[in-house]
């Protein structure tokens, strides 16, 4: 394919997406519940892009994303809620009176949020990053556990509101704010993987002996990787705040990293538009999959598997679907070109066509 | 260029290296041969820091480099070529390159240096694009040279670069060793076969059981009668 094709069908692309976005913006009211998938899949993908780049391409199995993200979520959320509101929401305790004189703008509070997350993961990272593999993902887990516990023990109720959570966190002002930052987050993130850092990532991850022979500082890149990750990982909390517009401990569980590292597996470790794409896949699916939580009735017949609960059996037994006809997830390590479009529908054709010869042979 | 001086390395109570000691002129070819397990890997290992030492120095230009990280002792011109190859099999030909030259910052020369190893190499120009891991042995041998090389070392030192090659790739494997000799590279190499390596090599040194048991020139060693009977599987002339 030539490059002004690409280029064109890139501006084709992008000025779609732009109509649709200008159109959802319009239509507010009526499309409320669409806007808020494609906002949530987008921060959702900005997690998982980050993800990707410790676990994908730099080799490190981490597992503390949801501790990041309660970091970035809760500096947001401390920084950006309106000092008359602060009385209502710490109904409790009350604020500490040093906190409770601080407010940020939006963008300042997000990169505070990830700032602390790549500081916290730099202190962490010290101990943490000589060990390897599973050892490296229980530690971090455990981090992540951590860090939710302490959010929500009463000691910190005049800073965090413990258990009560945060609520009239500001929302975002129309649906462009989110999607631009995200984009932005995943570009730095994909230039970064291009340079010569991510060069020596993706080394590291091949093989740690070879990469050092070459004279690349193993402990030096794992950690910048790391902290990097947690940075965008913390800005990533920091959009989820600001989406719900109320966070409690329980927000970070533990089954918010698995979700990101669902999406990270099911778009393909290594590939940026898998976990994009994954992203998508996995926030929409379940919602789309609603129906199944509907009781259906088939003339006088009430179908008895269709309850509440069942939407996550299909959904599951769908992402086992996929994992075992893509073994290395959707994308594997490849990225998104307009070449493996056509090609893909090219497959999809000649597939049919050999099978439609088979039958006809069989006759 | 390199010293050893009474080198030691010990893996938890196993003395791996005892007391060891050689010199690596500037501009030649030096080889160790032996037996597995003589610890010539482990020498190799512990010049460019991959292992700690228990005593001895390394002298390096005349400056002792034991106990400097890995990525200084490669920003001083060391490179080494590990055993078994170990390219980097998910990122390209040229990815692989790139990796060599990570230490570097002149990118121009850089891409200059790339069109060198090209012209060494000119299957690798031709499948750049490839991703490493689908390459043959020989293949994946040059891209490892190659890669080396990026570094634009002063001393390259090359871990059994025959290992599992066909006996033609052997051959132009060391004929290639010769002419990077030849372009200014200084080169210890580490060898099981010991015919070629020997043919090849200024001197040589026969390493057993972490001792150095004999050592002299390429020629020499080749035509001394317990190398032949321990190395080369030729009977003793009675």
């Amino acid at each position: 394919m030539k490059k002004s094709t690409k280029t064109l069908f890139n501006i084709i692309a992008v000025s779609i997406i732009l109509a649709i976005l200008i159109f959802l913006e319009m239509n507010k009211r009526k499309f409320s519940y669409d806007i808020s998938i494609i906002e949530r899949s987008m921060i959702y993908a900005v997690a998982a892009v980050a993800m990707n780049l410790t676990n994908g391409f730099t080799g490190l199995f981490s597992l503390g994303q949801a501790g990041f993200m309660a970091i970035g979520a809760y500096t947001v959320a401390l920084l950006t809620i309106p000092v008359e509101a602060r009385a209502g929401v710490f109904y409790v305790t009350g604020m500490n009176e040093f906190l409770s004189k601080i407010e940020l703008p939006f963008i300042p509070a997000l990169l505070l949020g990830g700032l602390f997350a790549a500081i916290l993961a730099g202190l962490i990272g010290i101990p943490v990053l000589r060990l390897k593999s599973d050892y490296l993902a229980i530690a971090t887990l455990g981090f992540s556990e951590i860090i939710r516990s302490i959010i929500a023990s009463p000691q910190l109720n005049m800073i965090t509101n413990g258990s009560y959570g945060l609520k009239k966190i500001p929302r975002f002002s129309s649906i462009f704010v989110p999607i631009a930052l995200c984009c932005l987050c995943i570009l730095i993130i994909v230039l970064l993987i291009n340079s010569s850092y991510g060069r020596a990532f993706k080394a590291i991850r091949e093989d740690e002996t070879a990469a050092e022979a070459m004279g690349i500082n193993l402990f030096k890149h794992k950690l910048t990787s790391f902290m990097i990750s947690s940075f965008f990982t913390g800005v990533a909390g920091g959009l989820l705040a600001s989406y719900m517009g109320t966070i409690d401990s329980g927000t970070f569980k533990i089954t918010l990293t698995y979700d990101i590292l669902l999406i990270v597996v099911l778009g393909g470790m290594g590939s940026v538009t898998g976990s994009i794409l994954g992203s998508f896949l996995v926030t929409a699916g379940r919602e789309w999959l609603r129906f199944f939580d509907q009781p259906l009735k088939v003339g006088n017949w009430q179908v008895p598997l269709f309850r509440t609960g069942f939407r996550m059996v299909v959904f599951s037994v769908l992402l086992m679907v996929v994992v075992l006809f893509y073994s290395k997830g959707l994308m594997g390590s490849k990225e998104f070109s307009w070449e493996g479009l056509v090609r893909f529908f090219k497959n999809l054709f000649t597939r049919k066509q050999k099978l439609n010869g088979g039958v006809s042979n069989g006759k | 260029m390199l010293k050893i001086n009474h080198l030691k390395v010990s893996y938890g109570g196993i003395k791996a290296l005892n007391d060891i000691s050689f010199e690596v002129p500037a501009g030649k070819i030096v080889t160790l041969i032996g037996a597995n397990g003589a610890g010539k890997s482990t020498t190799l290992r512990s010049i460019i820091g991959l292992v700690k030492t228990d005593s001895g120095e390394i002298l390096y230009n005349d400056t002792n480099i034991v106990g400097l990280p890995t990525n200084k002792i490669v920003g001083q011109g060391i490179a080494l070529v590990p055993e078994g190859r170990r390219t980097f099999p998910d990122m390209t030909v040229l990815e692989n390159l790139k990796i060599g030259a990570y230490l570097r910052t002149d990118k121009s020369q850089i891409q200059e240096d790339i069109d060198w190893i090209y012209s060494i190499f000119p299957r690798l120009k031709e499948r750049h694009w490839q991703q490493a891991g689908t390459l043959s042995g020989g293949e994946q041998q040059m891209l490892a040279v190659g890669r080396a090389l990026m570094s634009r070392p002063k001393l390259m030192m090359m871990d059994e670069p025959s290992l599992g090659l066909a006996p033609i790739v052997v051959q132009e494997i060391f004929s290639i060793i010769r002419k990077i000799n030849q372009d200014g590279v200084t080169i210890l190499l580490i060898e099981q076969n010991a015919n070629m390596a020997l043919r090849t090599a200024d001197f040589g040194y026969v390493l057993a059981t972490g001792h150095i048991t004999m050592h002299g020139t390429g020629k020499e060693l080749l035509e001394n009668e317990e190398i032949r009977a321990a190395y080369l599987g030729k009977k003793k002339k009675k």
